[in-house]
């Protein structure tokens, strides 16, 4: 073989070596991305949020809010006390029901409720919202997030298992107006 | 190893650059140290703190040493870039040097970020709820880019265990790249002459220019210039354990429990502006400040070399520089105090906790004794002080009866206004006119309370009226 075929033949298996690359490059690039971007793939494919039990209808009385806590549908062993959250259960009058998460609409802060002033007020930059989850004052562009639920077999059940954000997905959105504005 | 600096370069002011690496490396050998106890799991990560605080030997001083590096990290960064800025070091020939280092600054904030995630206490939980907050207003992607950042669907295990990585390994990473770039840019450009008011730097001279200064006036790095550096760096370590040994470490503060909604959260020091930012910028200003303000910023940044590349380096002949600096030092430092009190949030326990003075008390009628129940009751005192003690979210009330009258009073509390949430479905009448007629009395002696002049006008009748052409009745 001549100088020149053999360096034609040379240059010529150096491409097919990094085309071979290239494709054992992209080939491992998916399941290495599709690791990386499970958390949202999860989201799109099942959701993150279910329907489970909260308690007994009976547990709330009529016209009080109290604070329930449940095991995050979806969580992991060493999650530890991470998973245990918290929601504001609202009985209106006896049948009508309000579910809220603590995490305050502006920034996620827990809010506290004050029932002798029927106010939520969160601690970190000042927002307020009215018993019914309005907003009062304060930073929050919204009320308070609001939780899917039904009563079934005297049970409250509610759909949740998502931290919810101001961003978040639509079944958080029901955006409540301050009463006199 | 006869690299020669400029003479003028031999000064306390450039020190901060080696500092920061200084304590690069002391967080490196103190974040590796803890690293062999620590454990980065959502249920176990808080009880290995406290492991390290209380069961081996030295561990809080280690993670003082950690904590406090931190601190002082942030501090030297920020001091080494408003050097570099004021000394006109960013210009022809260190533009990368400067974008480099934006990088860098960056990079250092993702470290602290992340690094006060790894204390995984109440704070931490909180502090993850607000950036997955802060980053679900981003459009189209926002809810995705929260489940990316917390590895699911709520602040969990996954969420730690990212931070974790990232701290550890992706950041960290990236820093060392960085700051070899930038060593190497700094060694390859030679270190920034002292500038002289009057010298400009041109693209066409400088390079020959500074050359010339090196070699006809020049001194080898070591040992004329190093020596400052090396003093300097251990007067860093020194404060540093200092600070470890007599502060002790941070925290950790409560355990990291969603349902414990007594939780009042606070970002590290290096991030309280934000806190303040946050929680005074009206509602409206806020998603499009925090998604297009960094954008902008850091476009500034970046782009400063590539517009101000040459001209004057001295301060003295740069007064927009000069003021600009000012001006977010004042306003960095203005914030990061509030956020030392939070003026903005309503002390949660002051109608409980905070009694009513006892001048506001005394020689009044049982009705307004009521109504400075009635004020205790509806956590009034929470977010409005008297006496001094109370809430500052809203006006002092010591004094509101020289400002409102009593109709003002009552609309006020009924209808809320500005700040203030309206109280009329949580008060009954009677609960209003006693809490009215107590605020009424709200005044120092001596001085006469809010008049309504309109109403007095009209008390008096038509017929009194100057202006009035009336019959008389």
């Amino acid at each position: 073989m001549s100088d020149q075929e053999s360096l034609s033949r040379r240059a010529a298996l150096t491409k097919i070596a990094f085309a071979f690359n290239a494709v054992v490059g992209v080939v491992l690039a998916v399941p290495v991305i599709g690791y990386l971007l499970s958390p949202m793939v999860r989201a799109r494919k099942n959701g993150y949020t279910s329907w489970f039990a909260l308690g007994a209808a009976s547990n709330f009385p009529a016209g009080q809010t109290r604070l329930a806590t449940y095991r995050n549908p979806i969580a992991n062993a060493w999650d530890g006390q991470t998973a245990d959250i918290a929601c504001w259960v609202r009985n209106v009058d006896g049948s009508q029901f309000q579910i809220f998460a603590v995490n305050c609409a502006h920034l996620g802060c827990p809010v506290r409720w004050f029932p002798q002033s029927g106010l939520f007020m969160c601690p970190c930059h000042g927002g307020a919202y009215y018993e019914d989850g309005s907003r009062a004052s304060g930073p929050p562009e919204r009320g308070l997030f609001t939780y899917n639920h039904k009563i079934e077999n005297g049970q409250l059940w509610i759909d949740a298992g998502s931290l919810p954000t101001p961003g978040g997905s639509a079944s958080n959105r029901a955006k409540n107006g301050a009463p006199c504005a | 190893m006869d690299h020669p600096v400029p003479k003028s370069a031999a000064s306390w002011f450039y020190v901060f650059g080696s500092g920061a690496l200084v304590i690069f490396g002391l967080q490196v050998v103190t974040g590796i140290l803890l690293a062999l106890l620590y454990v980065p799991s959502a249920g176990e990560a808080w009880n290995s703190l406290q492991a390290l605080n209380h069961d081996v030997a030295l561990g809080w001083f280690l993670r003082g040493m950690h904590g406090w590096g931190s601190n002082f990290m942030v501090a030297i960064v920020l001091l080494h870039m408003v050097q570099v800025f004021m000394f006109g070091a960013y210009k022809f020939p260190r533009e990368l040097t400067w974008v480099v280092g934006i990088c860098l600054l960056l990079m250092t904030m993702g470290m602290a970020f992340t690094g006060q995630v790894l204390r995984f206490d109440q704070d931490a939980y909180w502090g993850l709820g607000i950036g997955a907050s802060i980053a679900s207003r981003v459009p189209v992607m926002g809810p995705q880019v929260v489940h990316l950042m917390l590895g699911g669907p709520i602040i969990a295990g996954a969420t730690l265990s990212r931070f974790f990585a990232l701290h550890v390994f992706v950041i960290p990473g990236i820093l060392i790249g960085l700051v070899c770039l930038h060593l190497l840019m700094v060694l390859k450009l030679g270190i920034n002459e002292w500038p002289m008011p009057g010298r400009l730097v041109r693209r066409s001279t400088y390079l020959k220019d500074y050359h010339d200064l090196v070699h006809k006036d020049g001194e080898p790095f070591v040992p004329y210039a190093i020596w400052k550096d090396v003093f300097f760096a251990g007067i860093l370590i020194a404060c540093i354990a200092l600070c470890a040994a007599y502060f002790g470490p941070f925290g950790p503060s409560g355990r990291p429990d969603p349902t414990n909604i007594q939780a009042i959260p606070r970002p590290d020091y290096f991030f309280l502006w934000l806190y303040a930012l946050l929680a005074l910028l009206p509602p409206s200003m806020e998603t499009p400040a925090l998604l297009i303000g960094p954008v902008v910023i850091l476009g500034g940044l970046l782009a400063l070399p590539f517009l101000f590349g040459e001209g004057e380096k001295s301060w003295k002949r740069r007064p927009v520089a000069v003021i600009s600096v000012l001006l977010v030092a004042v306003a960095l430092g203005t914030f990061t105090h509030l956020s030392s009190y939070t003026p903005w949030s309503p002390i949660m326990d002051a109608w409980s906790s905070d009694p009513i003075p006892d001048t506001d008390l005394a020689h009044r009628t049982a009705l307004e004794r009521q109504g400075a129940l009635v004020f205790q009751q509806k956590q009034c005192h929470n977010c409005h002080s008297l006496g001094n003690e109370g809430g500052m979210r809203g006006p002092a009330l010591d004094s509101v009866a020289t400002r409102l009258t009593q109709d003002q009073l009552i609309r006020q509390v009924i209808q809320g206004g500005g700040n203030m949430p309206a109280y009329g479905k949580n008060l009954s009448p009677a609960q209003t006119t006693a809490l009215v007629g107590f605020l009424e009395t709200l005044r120092p002696a001596g001085q006469s309370p809010a008049r309504n002049a309109s109403e007095a006008l009209a008390e008096q009748g038509p017929a009194s009226s100057p202006n009035s052409s009336a019959p008389k009745p």
